[in-house]
C-alpha cells in the first residue's frame, strides 16, 4: 500500500515536472519594462562605430541604435565591443541586442539570430561620373584598379571580360592611390572604402557603377525571442520606406541605398 | 617540417610566371642600357663640362643616391599625375630605374673617369683634339675598363631592384609570384620558387657581363 503509493506520487511529480516549461520573458517584454535597451556598438570601425572628436561614439550603427530605441520608447544604453567579444555579450545577456555591422554566416547562425538588414555592405565596381558600366560586360576595354587578394578581386577576375586590363596593387592604399591619383578611373572595393575617398578627395568622389558581392549588415540577437525579433524587423521596414535608413546611408556612407536594398 | 611542398599546384600559372620573368629580364635589359647612357652623359658633363652643368648633374646624383627607389617609383606612378604627367606603370617601371641606375653609374663613371691618368688627357689636348675627342678616344675607354667590376654590380642591384615595380602593378616577376600566392596561398613554394628564379638571373647576368667585358676589354 505504502509502496503503491509513493509510486504514485513520484509519478504525479514526474509528470508535473516534465509538463513545466521553463517560463523566460521575451526579452522585448524585458526591455519594455525597464525601458532600457542595451544595444553593443563597435568603436573602431568607421563610418559604423567610431570615437568622435569628444569621444563619445558616433556612426551608422550608433544612429540605428538609437533610431530603434526611439522607435521603441525606450532609453538606449550603448556599449563599445570590438569583433571578438560582440557575440559573447550577446550570449551573455550583457547586450540585448548587435548593432555592428554585423554580417551573417552560418557558424554565427547555430548561436544567435538575424534581423533584417539595416545597413548595405558591399563590394562593387566604383568609378568617376563620366564612365558609364552598368555590368561586368560594360568593363570591356577598360582598366579597373582593385587590392590583389581581396574578395572583390576574385570576383572580379571571374566576372570582367578577357580584354579588360586588371592593375591589381598589393594594399588598399595603393589601390586607393592608383583612383585618387587618376591612374585608373575605377575601381572595385568596399562601400565603406568609397565612402571614404568621397569624404577626403570629393574631386574624385567614386560612384557606384555595379554590385560586385552583398554582403550587408544584419543586427544580431538571441535565439529564441520571436517577438523582439518581429519587432526589430518591423523598425526596420518602417525606417526603410520613411527613408531614415536612407538618411543614415547619404550620412555615413556618402551614398543612397543601392536599388534593390 | 611538417609543410608538405605541393609544387604541382604552381604549374597552372606558369603562362603568369613566365610573362612575369620576361617582363623583368627586358625591364632590366632596356633601363641597362639606358641608364648607363645616362650615368655616362651625367660623368661626362661633371668632369668635362661647364661648372652649372656639373652643379645641376650633382644635384639630381644626390637627391636620387639618397632616396629609396620605392619612393622614387611612387613619386612617379602616384605623385606626377598631380602636376599634369600620367604614366603607365611600365613606362614608370622603365623611367624610374633607368633615373636611379643613372645616378649610381654617373657617381660609378666619374670615379672611373678621374683615374685616368692626368698625362693623357694632356697628350691628346696637345695633339689638338678638342675636350670632347678626349672624352670619347682616350677616356672614356679607359674609365670603362676600370670601373666595369663595380658596375656589372650595379646592374645586377638594379635587376634584383627591379622587384619594387610589383608594387605598382607592373607585371614583372614579383607581381606574378604575389598573385599566384593570393590565388592558392602556397607562399612558401611560390616565393621559393620565384627566388630561385632571381638567384640564376643574377648568376646568368653576371656570366654574361663578365663574357662581355672580356670582348669588349680583351684579357683580364
Amino acid at each position: 500500500m505504502f509502496f503503491k503509493k509513493s509510486m504514485l506520487a513520484a509519478a504525479f511529480a514526474l509528470v508535473t515536472a516534465a509538463q513545466a516549461t521553463p517560463v523566460h520573458a521575451d526579452a522585448l517584454d524585458s526591455i519594455m519594462a525597464a525601458k532600457l535597451i542595451k544595444a553593443a556598438v563597435p568603436q573602431d570601425f568607421a563610418p559604423f562605430g567610431s570615437a568622435g572628436l569628444d569621444l563619445k561614439p558616433q556612426g551608422y550603427d550608433i544612429d540605428m541604435a538609437n533610431l530603434i530605441g526611439k522607435a521603441l520608447g525606450v532609453k538606449v544604453e550603448i556599449i563599445a565591443v570590438t569583433s571578438a567579444n560582440r557575440i559573447p555579450y550577446l550570449q551573455t545577456k550583457k547586450a540585448d541586442i548587435v548593432i555592428s555591422s554585423l554580417g551573417k554566416n552560418a557558424e554565427r547562425e547555430k548561436v544567435i539570430d538575424f534581423s533584417v538588414a539595416y545597413a548595405p555592405f558591399f563590394s562593387g565596381v566604383f568609378g568617376t561620373k563620366e564612365i558609364k558600366a552598368a555590368s561586368a560586360d560594360d568593363l570591356k576595354g577598360k582598366t579597373i584598379g582593385a587590392t590583389r587578394g581581396a574578395i572583390e578581386e576574385q570576383e572580379l577576375t571571374k566576372l570582367a571580360p578577357a580584354d579588360t586590363t586588371i592593375k591589381r596593387f598589393e594594399d588598399n592604399n595603393a589601390t586607393i592611390a592608383a583612383f585618387v591619383s587618376g591612374q585608373v578611373d575605377l575601381i572595385a572595393t568596399g562601400n565603406t572604402v568609397a565612402a571614404a575617398i568621397a569624404e577626403k578627395v570629393p574631386a574624385r568622389a567614386p560612384a557606384l557603377k555595379f554590385v560586385i558581392k552583398d554582403s550587408p549588415c544584419f543586427i544580431g540577437l538571441n535565439k529564441e525571442e520571436p517577438k523582439l525579433l518581429a519587432k526589430l524587423n518591423e523598425i526596420i521596414a518602417q525606417a526603410k520606406t520613411s527613408g531614415d535608413i536612407g538618411k543614415l546611408s547619404e550620412k555615413w556612407l556618402k551614398a543612397p541605398l543601392p536599388p534593390g536594398f | 617540417m611538417n609543410y608538405k611542398l605541393q609544387f604541382g599546384e604552381l604549374l597552372p600559372h606558369w603562362d603568369v610566371l613566365l610573362w612575369g620573368l620576361l617582363f623583368t629580364i627586358v625591364l632590366t635589359v632596356v633601363s641597362t642600357v639606358a641608364g648607363i647612357a645616362v650615368g655616362t652623359a651625367g660623368a661626362s658633363a661633371r668632369t668635362f663640362g661647364p661648372k652649372w652643368l656639373g652643379s645641376v648633374v650633382a644635384a639630381y646624383v644626390e637627391v636620387i643616391r639618397n632616396t629609396p627607389f620605392i619612393v622614387q617609383l611612387f613619386f612617379i606612378f602616384f605623385g606626377l599625375p598631380a602636376a599634369g604627367l600620367k604614366l603607365s606603370e611600365t613606362t614608370a617601371a622603365f623611367l624610374a630605374m633607368t633615373i636611379n641606375l643613372g645616378a649610381y653609374s654617373t657617381e660609378i663613371i666619374r670615379a672611373g673617369i678621374e683615374a685616368v691618368p692626368k698625362g693623357h688627357i694632356e697628350a691628346g689636348i696637345s695633339l689638338a683634339m678638342t675636350k670632347w675627342e678626349v672624352l670619347r678616344h682616350i677616356v672614356l675607354k679607359q674609365a670603362f675598363e676600370k670601373i666595369y667590376p663595380a658596375l656589372s654590380s650595379q646592374i645586377i642591384i638594379v635587376m634584383l631592384g627591379s622587384a619594387v615595380v610589383s608594387q605598382i602593378s607592373a607585371q614583372d616577376l614579383t607581381y606574378a609570384a604575389n598573385l599566384i600566392a593570393s590565388r592558392n596561398f602556397r607562399n612558401f613554394e611560390v616565393y621559393l620558387l620565384v627566388a630561385l628564379a632571381y638567384l640564376l638571373l643574377a648568376m646568368l647576368t653576371r656570366s654574361l657581363l663578365r663574357g662581355l667585358g672580356r670582348i669588349l676589354f680583351k684579357a683580364k
